[in-house]
């Protein structure tokens, strides 16, 4: 079974669209590769920085409500995917985004509000662990350590494991 | 149990079901255009399976920066150009016969009540307004809908929206969506068909429906849908004709699909317009929606006429109601970006396009253009445009810059006297 997690940054806000993942005029490029620099370029949030350390570091995101809105881009997941950040854990996602997240076989947690503002509470330096095993989400920091399990579609667990949609649907159909 | 029109298209199509609440539907149409779809047909050739299901169900378009602006652009367009020669995909739409996606495919009869579409897109939910499921997937979803012509989905909730009351002068299909996105939030149709029933959509023209569906995406819905009926078979009347002895077989045979009186929906939102005054979004997200009146005075330094929410023959009628005879404000830059060649054709059959060249706009070929901020009209850090597209997030037209979403008479209005401005004085 699949094992993800690392480092952890956190975007505290809701409602983070696919404009503010990766700008429009990106869309030109032709290869994955080519977005990794761009990756949240335009995120408006206090005390974000696109070029920060703790940015290339990050394995995991953190949000809030009603993630990935906006423009159905596969790029907003290619960009995280080519900067080695393959699970957004949230509140909520929008269809879009989510579908494209399991369709490249990254994974898209969502949990309770009060279990992402438990997470939120233990500030940076964060390490988040998912065990597709145990459901399990484990976040650490200085301050603290939180376990929570999360619900995952057998659907969705079938296209992580398969690698994502299309090996999934090119076998079956 | 009755069932909604997006559960009876889910049954007529569903291929398997891989989980409970998943399904796998057969696809009717797959749209493709120059941004979403190169990547995928990379990927299908590097993988060895340069193939299409279908390629008289496949619909393709160069319509995002067109004609190309650079060696990117151009390089997408060949991409897709290639490929549709390849594939022998006739319904291929370049320079000269393209337009925005989701003005020119309804156009040439596309779409059909109880179709399933998806295309890498995701106002692909303004085809629902002619009573089909379709929804904006991304690249790996479009690409398996190219190659084995499915797509899978959580079957989704319908939310009924029923908007009565007669539509006040100077109010149009864009601020009733516009108020709607506001009531429900940006998240409030996550995941859910949007069903837009009552006395005003019965009313609407296909047009009018399909700038309601456009932005069902802006409050998450998966795709807006209005049921097909008489102004639908109307609409689709050319291309449908051989297959039914009268219009009004063709109506009746739609009706199989509506919504049934018993059918089970996941909650109703009301709207009664009568009182509702024009609309315009304030912040980066489009559910940040005030009254045009509370907005009156805000300076702008362009306006953009045009894209799949509003750059239809209509949208342009209503727009040159204020522009005709009038001229663009000093220091304003107005834009008009007819959406298809059939639009830019009837607009300057009817005099349209002169009467706005002689206010001073400038009339580009149909394209997305400055909608999404790739070509045409893109703003500079701090400046303000009026535009009737469907987009107002941070940098969408320009990095830096700031959008106010209305409909085509507000953004007409504005271009005049370089304000945001109630466009109803102007009507009397
Ligand atoms: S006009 Fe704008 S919203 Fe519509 S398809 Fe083109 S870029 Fe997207």
């Amino acid at each position: 079974m699949k094992t993800f997690g690392g480092p952890a940054i956190g975007l505290d806000r809701n409602d983070i669209n696919t404009d503010e993942i990766i700008p429009a005029k990106y869309l030109t490029e032709n290869s994955k590769e080519a977005l990794k620099p761009y990756i949240l370029e335009d995120l408006k949030l206090p005390g974000f920085d696109p070029a920060s350390e703790a940015l290339k570091q990050a394995k995991v995101i953190v949000t809030r409500a009603n993630f990935g809105c906006g423009s159905s881009r596969e790029h907003a997941v290619w960009v995280f995917e080519v900067n080695d950040i393959n699970v957004v854990i949230g509140e909520s996602f929008a269809r879009i985004f989510r579908q494209n997240m399991f369709n490249c076989g990254m994974l898209a947690v969502e949990l309770k509000k009060e279990e992402i503002a438990r997470i939120f509470a233990l500030g940076d330096g964060l390490n988040i662990g998912v065990d597709m095993t145990t459901n399990q989400v484990k976040a650490c920091s200085a301050k603290g350590e939180v376990t929570v399990t999360f619900e995952l579609n057998a659907f969705d667990r079938d296209l992580v494991l398969a690698g994502g949609w299309l090996p999934y649907a090119d076998k079956k159909y | 149990m009755g069932k909604t029109i997006a559960q009876k298209i889910f049954e007529a199509h569903t291929r398997d079901t891989p989980a409970p609440g998943n399904v796998v539907l057969d696809l009717d149409v797959v749209m493709c255009h120059e941004i979403t779809t190169p990547i995928a047909i990379n990927d299908l050739v590097a993988r060895g399976m340069d193939r299409v299901f279908d390629p008289a169900k496949i619909k393709v378009v160069i319509d995002h920066v067109t004609p190309s602006k650079d060696t990117k652009t151009a390089t997408q367009a060949k991409i897709l150009r290639d490929w549709a020669r390849r594939q022998q995909i006739r319904d291929f739409f370049d320079v000269g016969a393209n337009g925005v996606c989701h003005a020119l495919f309804p156009e040439k009869g596309f779409i059909r009540p109880g179709y399933t579409v998806i295309m890498g897109d995701s106002h692909t939910c303004t085809h629902g307004a002619f009573g089909a499921f379709a929804a904006g997937v991304g690249t790996t979803d479009l690409e398996v809908g190219i190659l084995k012509g499915v797509c899978s989905f959580r079957v989704p909730e319908t939310l009924r929206v029923n908007i009565n009351g007669l539509m006040p002068k100077g109010v149009s299909a864009k601020d009733v969506i516009l108020k709607i996105i506001k009531e429900l939030t940006v998240n409030g149709a996550t995941d859910k068909v949007m069903e837009f029933h009552g006395e005003v959509v019965a009313a609407m023209s296909m047009e009018a429906r399909m700038t309601l569906c456009n932005m069902a995406i802006e409050a998450g819905g998966t795709c807006g849908i209005c049921m097909p009926d008489l102004v639908t078979a109307e609409y689709l009347w050319p291309f449908i004709k051989d297959n039914y002895p009268t219009i009004d077989a063709a109506v009746a045979d739609f009706a199989k699909w509506h919504s049934d009186s018993d059918c089970v929906y996941a909650g109703e939102f009301n709207l009664e317009i009568s009182e509702l005054v024009p609309q315009v979004t304030y912040g980066f997200k489009p559910d940040e929606v005030k009254d045009v009146t509370a907005m009156e005075g805000t300076r702008i330094d362009q306006v953009y006429i045009g894209s799949c929410t509003n750059g239809r023959i209509e949208d342009l009628r209503e727009a040159v109601k204020i522009i005709g005879g009038r001229k663009v404000a000093d220091g304003v830059r107005g834009i008009l970006s007819p959406a298809t060649p059939a639009v830019f054709n009837q607009a300057l059959a009817e005099g349209i396009i002169q009467q706005f060249m002689a206010a001073g706009f400038c009339v580009t070929n149909p394209t997305c253009g400055a909608c999404l901020g790739m070509s045409n009209g893109v703003m500079a850090p701090g400046e303000v445009c009026a535009s009737t597209t469907n987009r107002n997030f941070n940098g969408r037209m320009g990095k830096g810059g700031m959008v106010h979403l209305m409909s085509p008479l507000s953004a007409a209005a504005a271009a005049v006297t370089g304000k945001i401005t109630d466009p109803r004085p102007f009507l009397d």
